[in-house]
């Protein structure tokens, strides 16, 4: 024990071990410095890309009109058949009374170029909801031209050279005027909510494809959820563990991953070519992304059952429950949140999704807003995508407000499934 | 003639056993097991980690059939029937036979429907009224009833571990089984539930056939009246307890009662 005589140094305090120590700190402070700087960057892309969408897009909800007096004089309208008036002629007389310089032709029609098609339909509607205004005169507010609208936006530079802007300086003046007598006003856009698509930007709307989304995502839903989640108990809980059912496995993974367009390719070959179902319909769009959707929801499903401890099994097995039982009592019921979950962002994912539809065409031009999962209709990522190749100014504001829609709808339906999870999860 | 002589002697046969074997894929865990379990007694199965114990209990109500790549060989019998004949159906087996975990495994459900479950899917019950009375009989004969009875609609998986292992006692006494296993029902729970439930198995007995697999000695010495010695997936020695603990026959038993391996 001559030893102990040593002085008492322990082999953690030496040089060497301090050195190894300082470069392990150095080790943990560069990685965290590293994972901050990755979840800084992808917040500023986050807001980058959230911030310019909300930035073009926020003022696709807002709409110009303009205020004009239009007389249903006798001379444009039959008051026993009012119907077929000639409105357009009224609104014309309508802003020649308001500007009663203007008389040459071309200026003149330039001046019923302020005010949108629809103006002479809202005239027509404002007289067939009271007939009783034949032969009167009448203040309305009429949907402003795209060009106006965009002038009123501030998306016109006035100091540009005239050839060079969508607006010539005659209309600015008109609007300029209309402004100052407060016969211009913005107001909210609910047209653009409620409409199908337009060629006109001020009378395009999300309607159309808001409902074509909720046909499409319906049948999507009908059809990938049940069959789903019937091959996902049968692969987890019945099927023998053979050969063939791996070979099953794996390609349910690999069609997880398959790119979308490819779905759409089948779809074409099979709903459309062979099946022979409707063009442009919500049914083949919604088929085709359930065949997209399903992989997702077996695997989701799968993990799900799984992640339900073997003791509730055996529990129930034990009592003399039988295999149909286990599942239909306690293995779905207590699986459900998740299957739910997975479901849930497998239709946002779907939702989401436009190339498969290109290829089924509902990449149609649709203004009549379908009223069934067979009518021609087109999808909230595919509106986006025809409004985005449109060239008229008036639709660069509406692709971002309806990108700003899908969002709200894939926010929403991200939203419920966390909150099917907190909810509703049972854990152990 | 011979048989009714036999059981003014010895109680009856509940269980039987011939040369059963098992392999998981390819390895063998039971070789070739013959044990009778007697009526109305407390049969303790133990032995060392990994000689078989479990496996056994769960040859008996078929829990096997639920592992994949399992194969099994030889004969048990229910009351002289071949359990693994095609023509017992297991959901009846496993009521008759019912069994008890390791750890408590209610179901996420309240009191009430834990028990109720296994009446509710055999229909035992042919109304409201009977189902309450087997649920409150269950709970009474596990000891329980007095602690829940205020809080039937409470979720089981609040209560305590003890509770919760009575309660899973409880639930398979509630389907009129003949014989319970039990997989070393006290390992997860402190000594007072541990007591707790030795007391309410000797209870039991009256009633049922019970077979306990126990890592305890003491326990199988305390609850059982026969005891088996597993090691390696045979079967070492079976006799009464008493006579098992004092005077082991094989030497192979005395070193593991008396703790010189295992």
């Amino acid at each position: 024990m001559t030893d102990t005589a040593r002085p008492m140094t322990s082999v953690h305090l030496s040089d060497s071990s301090r050195g190894r120590l300082r470069r392990r700190y150095a080790r943990e402070r560069n990685f965290k410095i590293v994972s901050v700087s990755a979840l800084v960057l992808t917040a500023v892309f986050l807001v980058i890309l959230l911030g310019s969408v909300v930035l073009n897009g926020w003022s696709g909800f807002l709409t110009t009109k303009l205020r004009l007096e239009v007389t249903y004089s006798a001379e444009h309208v039959d008051v026993d058949n009012p119907a077929n008036g000639n409105f357009r002629m009224i609104v014309l007389d309508g802003l020649r009374e308001r500007f009663p310089d203007v008389t040459e032709r071309r200026a003149l029609r330039a001046l019923l170029g302020i005010v949108s098609n629809q103006g002479a339909w809202d005239v027509r509607d404002a007289l067939l909801d009271n007939p009783s205004l034949a032969g009167t005169s009448r203040e309305l507010w009429l949907p402003a031209a795209t060009e106006v609208d965009m002038l009123n936006k501030g998306y016109v530079d006035r100091s540009a050279p005239e050839e060079l802007r969508l607006i010539d300086d005659r209309t600015i003046a008109w609007v300029d005027a209309l402004e100052q007598d407060g016969d211009l006003a913005t107001v909210f856009n609910w047209t653009f909510l409620a409409s199908g698509d337009s060629r006109e930007p001020e009378l395009a709307g999300v309607g159309g494809a808001v409902l074509g989304s909720f046909w499409i995502l319906l049948v999507t839903f009908v059809v990938s959820f049940p069959t789903g989640v019937g091959a996902a108990v049968f692969l987890e809980e019945f099927a023998p563990k053979r050969r063939w059912v791996d070979i099953i496995e794996v390609n349910i993974n690999n069609l997880a991953a398959v790119p979308s367009i490819v779905f759409g390719l089948l779809g074409l070959a099979v709903f459309l070519n062979v099946m022979h179902l409707p063009r442009s319909a919500p049914v083949v769009g919604g088929l085709t992304l359930a065949l997209m959707t399903l992989p997702t929801i077996i695997i989701t499903t799968r993990a799900a059952l799984k992640g339900i401890p073997p003791s509730i099994r055996d529990a129930a097995l034990a009592v003399g429950a039988s295999e149909v039982q286990v599942v239909s009592h306690f293995l779905l019921p207590l699986a459900m949140p998740r299957i739910l979950t997975g479901a849930i962002i497998g239709m946002a994912r779907a939702l989401g999704e436009s190339a498969p539809l290109l290829m089924v065409g509902m990449v149609a031009f649709v203004v009549d807003l379908p009223s069934g999962p067979t009518d021609p209709a087109t999808a909230l990522p595919v509106q986006v995508f025809l409004w985005a190749d449109s060239p008229e100014r008036g639709f660069v504001e509406k692709t971002s407000a309806a990108i700003m829609v899908l969002l709200v709808f894939l926010i929403a339906m991200n939203g419920l499934a966390v909150y099917l999870r907190q909810r509703f999860e049972i854990r152990w | 003639m011979v048989e009714a002589a036999a059981t003014r002697d010895a109680p009856r046969v509940k269980m039987r056993t011939r040369g059963l074997k098992l392999w998981y894929g390819d390895k063998q865990a039971l070789a070739g097991i013959d044990l009778d379990v007697a009526e109305h007694q407390v049969t303790a199965l133990i032995g060392p980690s990994g000689c078989g114990k479990t496996t056994f209990l769960k040859c008996l109500n078929r829990m096997t059939d639920t592992i994949n790549d399992v194969t099994t060989e030889g004969s048990v019998t229910l009351d002289d029937v071949d359990i693994r004949d095609r023509s017992v159906d297991v959901v009846q087996l496993r009521a008759r036979v019912g069994m008890v975990f390791q750890k408590p495994n209610p179901f996420p459900k309240t009191v009430y429907d834990n028990i109720a479950y296994g009446p509710r899917i055999h229909g035992l019950a042919a109304n409201r009224r009977e189902l309450d009375d087997i649920v409150e009989s269950s709970l009474r004969r596990a000891g329980l009833w007095e602690e829940v009875q205020g809080r039937l609609g409470d979720l089981a998986t609040g209560m305590s571990g003890g509770q919760q292992q009575r309660l899973c006692i409880a639930r398979s006494i509630a389907v009129a089984p003949e014989v319970i296993l039990m997989d070393e029902p006290c390992s997860a729970l402190d000594p007072i539930s541990t007591a707790r439930i030795e007391e309410l198995i000797d209870d039991l007995r009256t009633k049922y056939t019970i077979v306990i697999v126990t890592h305890n000695l003491q326990q199988a010495a305390r609850v059982s009246q026969m005891t088996a010695f597993f090691h390696l997936g045979r079967l070492i020695e079976v006799n009464g307890t008493a006579e098992l603990f004092q005077s082991p026959a094989e030497s192979m038993t005395e070193d593991y009662i008396t703790g010189r391996f295992g």
